[in-house]
């Protein structure tokens, strides 16, 4: 018996005319890893509410067909009675997580269930085993960071031992060690307790290994369903997809390995990781955009150290590291946010920031309010000004925000902090073009960002980071081509010879061999 | 402010007994009026305070308080017209009378402001001193939803605080220097959109937890430890003392019309036993450690 069964689901919001969900008919079997793919507005989100019996019990609205999980048709069954069936976690781990101490957290749904003390004890602790988070049993939720805090909500999520997990792009509000740590996880657990997974991420190249299954929507229909190898067949979703596909191949990897092997390089070692470059010298004469000169920015632990960094006019720059490394500190030191406690700071004019949540950018009720027609006709935003800046996709969102940053004139430096978290690749695309754009106008473009994809795309220059200071500053090939984690996922598939697809496509395409050396 | 447990006599107490002190406390003074008690109840607050190893957090809850208790103070200056000692001849406005500030007005106002600090270093103690989720499990078994809403009502009072620091960065980073007024307002306005989009957020995932089955949690047993038994007798003891000052009239104050708090023998002792009562609790530092 499917554990999760839609027959023509049909569904609108309240309010609404379009219906969100059309005539949705699927299934998911015990055990099953599924991933729901689709861009922004195509009814992931809306799906995974169904199954949860959130829709139509909490949102409202019109609902037709039927909807099956864990065996309770939740025409019947609101999601009070569906939690003991369905675990699920949403995209912000700030409102996922309701108690004050992570013990409380993971016996609270086991509570609502009426358990007695020792069975809640029990499920308590073998969820933390088992998410790896029993170091954190006894620790305030407000201390933890936001990769532990997804992980405790999807820890309370599984406390009960669910028949299926629903994920609603749980990663997307994640860095990317901790979205690979979640979805690690949540694979360990499908494989090892046998529990059925529906996930919805944009993140595919990470997930797809893992899925027995991709799902896509189209404007609340099923318009895909089947292998994850038919899937990237049929649309080049992920960078070795495209990559194979610009290639003029028929394989459709989902994983580094399998591409490796296809194309003949298993048990070819990769070519050497190049040595950390050194910190460009950069000539004290050429005019600087922004320059940094022995910042240090010291609070109850050091988080800049001497950080030297010079940004030419037009200089695209991607800012990497790890977490913790200063990343973001280094763009508020930048925009005056953040007073260096030694050194200086100088920029040739503004400098604009575009912080991690661009919704924190909007303070009225319309688009229109926010920005001028005029600028949202240039940006390309025209057709958003009725709309709330609150109901665009995350995209849009970002894409508003920075226009709003940008403000009139082009100030001499545009700094982002991680503007592609939770960008399906379109709008990752479209932002890449709107920073060249704006570099080629003469603005120095930098961007902290974890995507080294993104960063390949847009930057001529990548400054890695660690411990509060520049370890490596030199262009992007150099710096991402010879990496294992801060690498594209072409540069891993070839060994560093190429960044892009468009680059590998070409290379793999080209007489020459291929720059790997043979194992020994 | 947040709970975090830490090795003293009031986190060691189970959290019904640690509520219901700070509730007594609080009680207490609203029930005297004589200024010597009040600022005694206060320094007895900052002394249990800084005994639990959160003087500093009360502390700064107190320092934000002072502000508050001077409106208190100052609206009753400007309201009252009781009072014989005429300290200001305000004159005559239409509608409003005659606006004359009397000494006892003021001195009434200023004990109004101190019974003001300490009830608000009564939530502070509570708050940083007492689990919240052992409270809200206590709670929830007589009162399921209240509790539940209480409890996350503490807890996103700091995620808001969070959002409103962000959203003020985010205008700053926009090139608005100054946060004017407009733009305060505006902020102001956003933080609690915010907030009603955080609390739709909240109600999802409460209902995706169980919430809705809205089943009591199981009670569990837990044998009374010396720290609970000293603070319930300590709230005891506050209790009686607070009834029998006010049966026996041990700390007389009298505002109006000419203000009258005799520092008799009975307002000392008083003063005494509260401040004893208060902190004894504290003396016991076995089995603290968290």
């Amino acid at each position: 018996m499917s554990v999760l069964a839609l027959e023509g689901v049909t569904y609108a919001y309240p309010g609404t005319a379009a219906p969100a969900l059309r005539d949705v008919s699927l299934a998911v079997e015990p055990g099953e890893f599924v991933v729901v793919a689709g861009g922004s507005g195509s009814g992931k989100s809306t799906l995974l509410r169904a199954a949860a019996g959130l829709v139509p019990h909490f949102h409202g609205g019109t609902f037709a067909g039927r909807l099956r999980c864990g065996g309770l048709d939740t025409r019947e069954h609101g999601p009070g009675a569906l939690a003991a069936v369905a675990g699920t976690l949403f995209q912000d781990p700030e409102t996922q997580v309701v108690m004050g101490t992570v013990r409380a957290e993971l016996a609270f749904p086991l509570e609502n269930r009426g358990l007695g003390a020792a069975a809640v004890a029990r499920g308590v602790e073998e969820a933390a085993l088992a998410l790896g988070i029993a170091g954190l049993l006894e620790r305030s939720t407000h201390e933890l960071s936001g990769g532990e805090l997804q992980r405790v909500a999807l820890g309370a999520a599984l406390a009960g031992r669910p028949r299926i997990v629903l994920l609603d792009e749980p990663t997307s509000q994640l860095d990317p060690v901790a979205g690979d740590e979640l979805l690690g996880v949540l694979r360990r657990i499908n494989e090892e307790w046998g529990t059925a997974v529906l996930l919805a991420e944009h993140r595919l190249e990470r997930c797809l290994p893992a899925a027995d299954r991709v799902v896509a929507l189209t404007e609340g229909t099923v318009s895909f369903d089947g292998t994850p190898e038919a899937f990237l067949r049929a649309r080049a979703e992920t960078p070795i997809a495209r990559l194979f596909s610009l290639a003029g191949r028929d394989e459709r990897p989902v994983s580094v390995k399998q591409a490796r092997r296809a194309l003949g390089l298993e048990g070819v070692a990769e070519a050497e990781p190049a040595p950390a470059a050194p910190p460009a010298r950069r000539s004290p004469r050429a005019p600087a955009a922004l320059s940094l000169e022995r910042v240090w920015l010291e609070r109850a632990a050091t988080i800049l150290r001497a950080v030297d960094l010079r940004v030419g006019p037009g200089e695209t720059v991607a800012l990497m590291g790890r977490n913790g490394a200063g990343k973001s500190t280094l763009l508020r030191v930048a925009a005056g946010l953040e007073r260096p406690t030694r050194g200086r700071v100088r920029a040739a004019g503004r400098v604009a920031l575009l912080l991690q949540h661009p919704g924190d950018y909007f303070l009225h009720d319309r688009v229109e309010a926010e920005l001028p027609r005029g600028r949202l006709a240039e940006a390309g935003l025209s057709h958003l000004a009725g709309r709330h800046p609150r109901d665009l996709s995350g995209g849009e969102r970002q894409r508003l925000a920075l226009e709003i940053v940008l403000g009139g004139e082009p100030p001499a430096v545009a700094c982002l902090d991680e503007p592609t978290r939770g960008m399906d690749r379109g709008h990752k695309d479209r932002l890449a073009a709107r920073l060249r754009a704006l570099a080629a106008a003469g603005t120095a473009v930098v961007v902290a960002t974890h995507d080294a994809e993104f960063a390949a795309s847009f930057a001529r220059r990548t400054v890695l980071l660690g411990d509060g200071r520049p370890v490596a500053d030199a262009t992007t090939a150099e710096v991402l081509g010879g990496g294992w984690y801060f690498a594209t996922q072409t540069a891993r598939v070839l060994g560093g010879g190429a960044l892009t697809p468009e680059e590998g496509a070409a290379l793999i395409a080209a007489p020459a061999p291929l720059p790997l050396e043979a194992a020994p | 402010m947040n709970h975090r447990r830490r090795a003293s006599p009031l986190h060691a107490a189970r959290a019904g007994v640690g509520a219901l002190w700070c509730v007594v406390y609080g009680v207490v003074a609203l029930s005297l009026e004589h200024p010597l008690v009040l600022g005694a109840l206060l320094a007895g607050v900052l002394a249990a305070a800084a005994s639990a190893r959160i003087g500093g957090q009360v502390a700064r809850v107190l320092a934000w308080g002072v502000p508050f208790a001077a409106v208190i103070a100052l609206v009753n200056a400007l309201v009252v017209r009781e009072g014989l000692t005429v300290v200001v001849r305000g004159g005559s406005f239409p509608g409003l009378g005659r606006l004359d500030v009397t000494l006892e007005a003021i001195v009434y106002g200023g004990v109004l402001g101190l019974r003001a600090l300490v009830i608000i270093g009564c939530a502070a103690l509570l708050t940083a001193a007492v689990d919240p989720d052992e409270l809200l499990r206590a709670v929830r078994r007589l009162s399921f939803r209240s509790g539940v809403t209480a409890a996350l009502a503490t807890r996103l009072v700091p995620v808001l605080a969070r959002d409103a620091r962000r959203l003020a960065d985010a205008q700053r980073s926009r090139g608005t220097a100054d946060l004017g007024p407009g733009t305060r307002v505006a902020v102001l306005r956003a933080v609690t959109a915010g907030a009603l989009d955080r609390a739709t957020d909240v109600a999802a995932t409460l209902e995706v937890r169980g919430f809705g089955a809205g089943r009591r949690p199981a009670r569990r047993r837990r044998p009374w430890g010396r720290h609970d038994l000293a603070f319930a007798a300590s709230a005891a003891g506050l209790v009686a003392l607070a009834v029998a000052a006010w049966l026996q009239g041990w700390a007389p104050f009298e505002a109006y019309p000419r203000t009258s708090a005799p520092l008799g023998a009975g307002v000392l002792v008083l003063t005494g036993a509260l401040a004893a009562c208060v902190l004894l609790p504290f003396a016991d530092r076995r089995g603290i450690e968290p």
